[in-house]
């Protein structure tokens, strides 16, 4: 069976909401199955990337500390909104990670490519 | 025809996303699409709660995703972790972790993120609510 594109769509901050820590578990699943996988950051979700993040345990888990090994799991495309960072005076060296940033239109024609996507 | 699998990732009632989750199966099934399966993910494990005890007068979604479960034999996968974490737990769950009560059961089935993969290897669309 062939491998399917998959993109998932990060749209909400950390911590607040369940979504950036399920959907990294859902990318993480997704890449060990052998798809190839595509992450975006877009609207408040560029704040999951943001280096430095100390939680208390009852504010969630510090799931940013697994980002910098999903190269390990052949997850390279990570892509971020570069509006969406702007508008939140953030700047690449503010992230833990490597990503590349694009303005939403080419981002949209990204993830028109790919057979599957989901938000989160 | 296409084939099509649904991620549900809202809780019933409080939003309509799994009404119209159930209401989009039952639609592509009466225009001849095939649906492979429904994920449970997130809130959406909720739907799997037979403790659900709702008004008489009101629409009855655990029934009628067991329904469609049992009838066209569709596969209700439940993510275990999220399933677990939302207190949504199978008899076996329920004897390992000391419970006396269990709610997830069939045609409700507890499995891993692997299942839902394997729904996107084998659907044209995953439609997610």
């Amino acid at each position: 069976m062939s491998a399917k594109s998959v993109g998932i769509i990060n749209t909400t901050a950390p911590y607040g909401l369940s979504n950036g820590q399920e959907s990294l578990d859902l990318a993480l699943a997704t890449a060990n199955f052998g798809q190839e996988v595509s992450l975006f950051f877009i609207d408040d979700g560029v704040f999951q990337l943001v280096k430095y993040q100390q939680p208390i345990p009852e504010q969630g888990k510090n799931y940013s500390k697994t980002f910098p090994a999903l190269t390990f799991y052949d997850i390279d495309n990570i892509y971020v909104c570069e509006q969406s960072l702007n508008a939140r005076r953030l700047v690449l060296t503010d992230l833990c990670i490597e990503v590349i940033a694009l303005p939403y239109e080419e981002l949209s024609a990204h993830m028109m490519q790919l057979d599957h996507l989901m938000r989160f | 025809m296409a084939a099509f699998s649904l991620l549900v990732t809202h809780a019933p009632f409080e939003q309509q996303y799994a009404f119209s989750a159930y209401r989009f199966v039952r639609s592509a099934l009466n225009l001849g699409h095939e649906i492979k399966g429904v994920f449970f993910y997130q809130a959406g494990v909720q739907n799997a709660n037979r403790f659900q005890a709702g008004h008489s007068d009101e629409f009855d979604l655990y029934a009628a995703w067991v329904e469609l479960g049992t009838q066209f034999a569709i596969p209700l996968n439940v993510c275990v972790t999220a399933a677990n974490r939302r207190g949504v737990i199978n008899k076996q769950d329920a004897i390992e972790n000391s419970q006396q009560g269990f709610n997830l059961a069939e045609p409700f089935a507890e499995v891993g993120l692997g299942s839902l993969v394997e729904l996107m290897q084998v659907s044209d669309r995953v439609i997610q609510f």
